[in-house]
C-alpha cells in the first residue's frame, strides 16, 4: 500500500509513467540527488498526511516505505 | 502605518569566482553545483572591506533617492556582521556618509532586510516625516569553511540598500521566528578568560542542515507568500514580480510549484551572486529598479528566511516615478 503510493508519487516526480521501481532500487539508480530525496519526502509527508523525521540517511526505496510506516504506525 | 522606497543601490566586491574556479579549492564541478544549486558565480570581498560595499550600496541608494546623507533621520543595517563586532557597521557607514542620526546593527540573517523593513514601519508610526536608510549587507564568504564543499559553494558577499520616505508602498508584512540552533548556526568565538577550561574549540564556521533548511525554505515562501497577498487584500495574480531570498534555485522552484505560480513572477539573481543572505533581496530590488522594470502601481512580493530560523515577508505597491 505504502510502496504503491511511493513509486505512484515517485513516477509523478520524476514525470515517467512507466519508470520501472523496487523495494530494492536505490535514489542513485532513479537518478535522483539528495534534494531530490527532500522534495520526494515532503509531497510524501503531504499525501500520506504525516511528518517525517529524516535523521537516517534515504538511500533505497525500501528506506523510504519504511520511514513513512514507521510514522503512520 | 507604511512608508514608500524612494531609492535604491547595492554594490558587489570585484572578484567574481566561478564553480571552475571553487574546483582548486575541493573536489566539485559547474555541472554539480549548477543542478543542485542554479548557482554559477558568486562575489567575493578581497580588496574590499565588508563596510567598502556597505557603503558604495548607500551611496548609490541616496543618489538614487535625490537625498543627502545629513537629510537620513535612521540607519539600520541587517547584518550578520561587519568589519568589527563594535563599532557596529551601521556607525561606520553613518560616519563615513557624515549622517548624524541613530545608527544600528540587526540581525535577523537572511532574512535581515524585510526585518528591517518591519522595523522601519514601526519608526514611520512615531514620526512619518522620516528618512531611513535600511542597508542590508553582508560577507558570508568569510563565514563559511572553505574546506566544506557542501557550503562554501552556496555562498557571497553583497550590500542592496533602500532609502525609505513618508508613503503608501507598505501593504502588508508578517515575520516569524523559531529558535533553532542545529539547522544553521554560525558560533562565536568563545573568548579566553583563564578559567575556561581548555575545551575542543569548534569550528567557528557556519554549520548547516542542508536537508532541514530546505524543508523549512519551501514551507517558508509557500506560508508567507499565502499570508501577506490574504493581509494585502490580492491574490498571487494580482502580483507582478516575487522577490525571494535567493539561497537556492531548487528552492523557489520547488516553492513556485506548490504556489502554482509560474517562475516567470520570480526575480532571480542566484546565477551570478550565490546566497548573498541579508543582501540577496535588496539586490534583486535594486537591479531591477535599475534596469527600469519597476513601474509605479506594481505589486511586489519580498520573501526571505534564513538562520535564527527567521523567515519574512511582505507585499509592496511600487511608487517611485522612475530610476
Amino acid at each position: 500500500m505504502v510502496f504503491e503510493k511511493v513509486v505512484e508519487i515517485l513516477r509523478n516526480y520524476k514525470e515517467e509513467p512507466e519508470l520501472e521501481v523496487s523495494m530494492d532500487s536505490t535514489f542513485e539508480e532513479l537518478e535522483l540527488d539528495s534534494l531530490d530525496t527532500v522534495e520526494l519526502v515532503m509531497e510524501m509527508e503531504e499525501s500520506f498526511d504525516t511528518s517525517i523525521e529524516m535523521d537516517t540517511e534515504l538511500k533505497t526505496i525500501a528506506d523510504v516505505v519504511g520511514l513513512i510506516e514507521k510514522a503512520i504506525a | 502605518m507604511s512608508f514608500s522606497i524612494i531609492g535604491t543601490g547595492s554594490a558587489l566586491p570585484k572578484t567574481i569566482q566561478t564553480n571552475d574556479d571553487l574546483t582548486e579549492y575541493f573536489e566539485t564541478s559547474n555541472e554539480w553545483i549548477v543542478s543542485r544549486t542554479g548557482i554559477e558565480a558568486r562575489h567575493i570581498c578581497i580588496e574590499e572591506s565588508i563596510l567598502d560595499i556597505a557603503l558604495e550600496a548607500s551611496l548609490n541608494a541616496l543618489d538614487n533617492a535625490h537625498i543627502n546623507p545629513k537629510e537620513l533621520d535612521l540607519i539600520i543595517c541587517p547584518t550578520l556582521g561587519g568589519d568589527t563586532v563594535t563599532p557596529s557597521l551601521a556607525c561606520l557607514i553613518q560616519e563615513k556618509l557624515e549622517a548624524t542620526c541613530p545608527s544600528f546593527d540587526l540581525n535577523a540573517a537572511c532574512s535581515g532586510f524585510i526585518y528591517g523593513l518591519d522595523l522601519a514601519d514601526a519608526y514611520f508610526c512615531r514620526n512619518r516625516e522620516m528618512k531611513i536608510l535600511v542597508v542590508a549587507v553582508d560577507a558570508m564568504s568569510k563565514l563559511v569553511d572553505w574546506k566544506d564543499r557542501s557550503t562554501a559553494v552556496l555562498f557571497g558577499d553583497g550590500a542592496g540598500a533602500a532609502i525609505l520616505s513618508n508613503g503608501d508602498d507598505l501593504k502588508a508584512i508578517r515575520l516569524t521566528s523559531v529558535g533553532n540552533q542545529h539547522a544553521l548556526c554560525i558560533p562565536w568565538a568563545k573568548g579566553n578568560h583563564p578559567l575556561l577550561k581548555d575545551q575542543e574549540t569548534p569550528s567557528p564556521y557556519l554549520l548547516m542542515d542542508g536537508d532541514e533548511v530546505y524543508r523549512f525554505a519551501v514551507a517558508a515562501i509557500c506560508n508567507d507568500l499565502k499570508t501577506v497577498v490574504k493581509q494585502a487584500g490580492i491574490t498571487f495574480e494580482d502580483l507582478d514580480f516575487i522577490i525571494p531570498h535567493q539561497a537556492n534555485l531548487r528552492i523557489i522552484k520547488s516553492a513556485a510549484k506548490r504556489l502554482k505560480i509560474p517562475m516567470e513572477k520570480f526575480a532571480l539573481q542566484i546565477n551570478s551572486c550565490g546566497n548573498t543572505s541579508a543582501a540577496s533581496i535588496p539586490l534583486v530590488l535594486d537591479e531591477m529598479n535599475r534596469q527600469g522594470k519597476l513601474k509605479p502601481g506594481m505589486r511586489i512580493a519580498l520573501s526571505a528566511f534564513g538562520g535564527g530560523l527567521t523567515t519574512g515577508a511582505c507585499v509592496l505597491e511600487w511608487s517611485k516615478k522612475s530610476f
